[in-house]
């Protein structure tokens, strides 16, 4: 294998694994801020028990998230120097941001939020949580600039020697790519982390054990998943593929399969890309929609990837479309699931319906397909561009790191993360088995084993 | 002017990492030989608990200013340091990891493990931050397109084209894993109570010896290594007195620990690492990496700089983030002042 496919693979792997957890941390910081703040105003000690289970749950997340995050920002520099040098002025600044506006506030926040409920007024804990959320948040917004920027450049110049510099800060943090990416994003996170509380919620509703917390659980993630899953399909995913429609056409095509520009283009729903033939085999198509999603009418003409010179293709067709299709057809599904559990709660029906508390429970892994297959979408279409229409991915990595020396520590980052993947899935296991009420009987003494 | 302010805030940065995260990595390392039973165990996790990933923290931020401000030095150092930063990487998931499971309280047979690996993880990574230290004071074969790329070892002697570990990195490591151990001792004087405080104050006698011997040897090592380190130093006599605040905050160290003052002591050791890496930076100073292949290849300042303008944006949201920062820094140790709750539970 050459070196740039060692790279690209690399880097793909281990952000493909760090996103399995941010993605929940940055849900489930919300979730708590909700459970953290009913809890303040009715003065409940189940919904702040509620809360405490989840900041266990949330503290590893956040410790596996941190760890995994840091090889990301190694690797722009280990990785990928020629493309950090010249990219350095504008990207490194977003990342520098992340640095010290999230981390420290995050991570001192968190402390307080874990270890310090005996040291700290109600409404200051209360207060961590939001802080720790904004946090969270903050970070998400400052890695989705710096991928914005790469997906659809602005507010730049380039100097004599080849560096790209920022012209406008503001325009920078702006980036209308980057705002409706970072919507359509944090909304994906949320998904998430609806799905999981509401699987764990159903979880000890079917197991039939501390049944009060399971009930909650499953009202405030299918309540936040009714919410989060329209979202994430409009305006936010809607707005955001016109977006993507305008500036990428060619990864627009290759996304939807559209090999030769149509009038009046259908929306193909199955299929396998044949880059041969050019054309979906064993389509299942319904007509007129893609013109309608893109354009509001169902004439609009929609370029194919007929348009474009082979050498501006994404460079891996088939992959970006499986993508995105599984991106939009899980994403179908998860509107259709929570709109039934939300009618069956709002009919008070939920709690005992067996059939929906399994739906819930083994769907929860969904969601973190659907962000992965998203994220695939934005960055496989993006090629063979490493900033869009400026830098090619073939002129950005290291050209110093050997083909040799990037696989040996890829196969490093392969097999340490299947132990963390492992530890991990033990460590949460064990909180959901232990459950909310794992620290004793009464409210007050779990108070005292969890205060530090 | 811009490019000299950088050049410090990157340092502040780096000083920030090593004052803070370093006595948490100093407490890993005790962890390993110093702490007895169980209960001191958990204090001693418990006194770096709520703080050490906030530590870890100025790693990041730290590499994400070097990033923006001197594009070229991150490009070059990150790829051609690139083995030793993936196993620095490595270590610090290592790190985080078993710290982390080591907080659950039932980990039953796997408690052994866990806690070597967390104190094992410290200990080389302290090494590695020292020797990568010495990499930098020494210098690295850079082309003349500004990158190079180094094994992890050689002959083990410095020269035209040496490898990551030689005696000279070798030295910068223990130096570093004696202060931060040193370090280390210090917190857990400060925030650990009975037999354990005392028998972490005893150990600091012997690591104040051992730390004074090194610095002397690996002030002569690095002069004899590159010579042209003092020259700024003979340019601006008055920043002799860098390495004089060394020897004064070594002094300060050794009082303070027999007077049982130990805030004083640790704020004593926090100027030693401040001195010894303002020194080595000055010793640098403008340049950012020295070529072993001349000084014509050197990184200097000037080729690696961003623009003005990106530098002078990027200077107003630093000084009004880290303001941020440094309130809830301040903020956090305040509220966890005091010693730790040697009976008490993890979260």
């Amino acid at each position: 294998m050459d070196a740039e496919v060692i790279h690209r693979l690399h880097f793909a792997f281990t952000v493909t694994f760090h996103y399995l957890f941010p993605q929940l941390t940055m849900g489930l910081a919300l979730l708590i801020v909700v459970l953290k703040s009913v809890a303040l105003k009715t003065g409940s000690q189940q919904w702040d028990r509620a809360a405490r289970f989840w900041g266990k749950i949330f503290a590893i997340n956040f410790v596996f998230g941190v760890v995994t995050g840091i090889p990301m920002e190694f690797e722009f520099g280990t990785n990928w120097a020629r493309f950090s040098q010249l990219s350095g002025g504008v990207i490194g600044q977003p990342l520098a941001m992340e640095g010290v506006f999230s981390f420290f506030l995050e991570s001192a926040f968190l402390g307080l939020f874990l270890y310090g409920e005996k040291r700290l007024s109600k409404t200051m804990h209360w207060f961590s949580a939001v802080m720790v959320f904004f946090g969270s948040w903050i970070s998400g917004f400052f890695i989705i600039v710096t991928d914005a920027w790469m997906q659809h450049p602005v507010a730049f110049d380039r100097l004599p020697n080849g560096q790209f510099e920022v012209l406008s800060f503001w325009q920078l943090l702006l980036n209308p790519w980057g705002l409706l990416q970072y919507a359509h994003n944090m909304t994906g996170a949320v998904v998430t982390a609806s799905f999981v509380m509401a699987a764990t919620g159903a979880f000890y509703l079917l197991e039939g054990r501390t049944s009060s917390y399971g009930r909650i659980f499953v009202k405030v993630g299918v309540v936040a998943g009714l919410i989060s899953t329209i979202l994430i399909i409009f305006p936010t995913g809607d707005l955001h593929g016109k977006y993507v429609a305008r500036h990428q056409p060619a990864a627009i095509a290759a996304m939807e399969g559209l090999f030769q520009t149509t009038s009046g283009a259908g929306i193909v729903l199955m299929g396998q890309p044949n880059e041969q033939t050019q054309q979906i085999d064993n389509p299942i198509v319904v007509n007129n929609v893609l013109s309608f999603l893109i354009y509001g009418t169902t004439k609009a003409e929609v370029k194919g990837l007929d348009q474009f010179p082979r050498d501006q293709w994404p460079t891996n067709l088939p992959l970006l479309f499986y993508a995105y299709h599984i991106m939009a057809g899980l994403g179908t599904y998860f509107v259709l699931l929570m709109i039934v559990a939300a009618l069956f709660l709002w009919r008070r029906r939920l709690f005992q319906t067996r059939w929906l508390l399994w739906l819930l429970l083994i769907s929860f892994p969904l969601p973190y397909i659907a962000n992965t297959a998203g994220w695939m979408t934005a960055e496989i279409g993006r090629q063979p561009w490493l900033i869009y229409g400026l830098m090619r991915t073939s002129e950005g990595f290291s050209s110093t790191v050997s083909a040799g020396n990037g696989l040996f520590t890829l196969l490093g980052f392969m097999g340490l993360y299947t132990v963390l993947g492992l530890l991990f899935t033990v460590l949460v296991y064990r909180e959901i088995s232990n459950g909310p009420e794992g620290g004793g009987p009464e409210p007050k003494a779990a108070e005292q084993v969890h205060a530090d | 002017m811009l490019g000299f302010i950088w050049f410090w805030l990157v340092a502040v940065m780096i000083v920030g990492y090593v004052v803070l995260d370093g006595f948490d990595l100093g407490v890993g390392v005790l962890h390993l030989f110093l702490v007895r039973t169980e209960d001191e165990r958990r204090a001693t996790l418990h006194s770096i608990g709520p703080v050490w990933d906030g530590n870890e923290v100025w790693l990041l931020a730290g590499g994400g200013t070097l990033y923006f401000a001197f594009p070229l030095l991150y490009a070059s150092a990150f790829s051609g340091f690139y083995l030793p930063l993936m196993i620095v990487l490595w270590l610090l998931i290592l790190r985080g990891v078993s710290l982390e499971m080591r907080n659950h309280l039932d980990m039953g047979v796997w408690t052994g493990l866990l806690d070597g690996i967390f104190g094992l993880a410290s200990a080389l990574l302290i090494i590695f931050y020292g020797a990568a230290l010495a990499n930098v004071l020494r210098g690295v074969p850079l082309a003349p397109d500004g990158y190079f790329f180094l094994p992890l070892w050689t002959n083990w002697q410095p020269g035209v084209q040496p490898g990551i570990l030689d005696w000279y990195t070798v030295i910068g490591g223990v130096v570093a894993l004696v202060a931060l151990t040193l370090h280390g001792a210090l917190w857990l004087a400060i925030k650990t109570s009975g037999d354990l405080a005392k028998r972490a104050r005893s150990l600091v006698n012997p690591l104040l010896a051992g730390l004074m011997g090194l610095t002397l040897v690996s002030l002569i090592a690095t002069i004899a290594v590159r010579p042209q380190s003092l020259n700024n130093y003979y340019q601006y006599p008055v920043t002799f007195i860098v390495p004089v605040g060394v020897l004064l905050a070594l002094a300060a160290v050794w009082h303070f620990n027999r007077n049982a003052q130990p805030l004083r002591a640790f704020l004593g050791s926090c100027f030693y690492l401040f001195f010894m890496l303002a020194g080595a930076c000055w010793g640098l100073y403008p340049v950012l990496l020295p070529a072993t292949t001349g000084a014509q290849n050197d990184i200097t300042l000037q080729r690696a700089i961003s623009s003005p303008h990106t530098l002078a944006v990027g200077l107003v949201w630093w000084a009004f983030g880290m303001a941020l920062a440094v309130a809830y820094i301040v903020f956090v140790y305040s509220r966890f002042k005091g010693k730790v709750d040697s009976a008490a539970q993890s979260h």
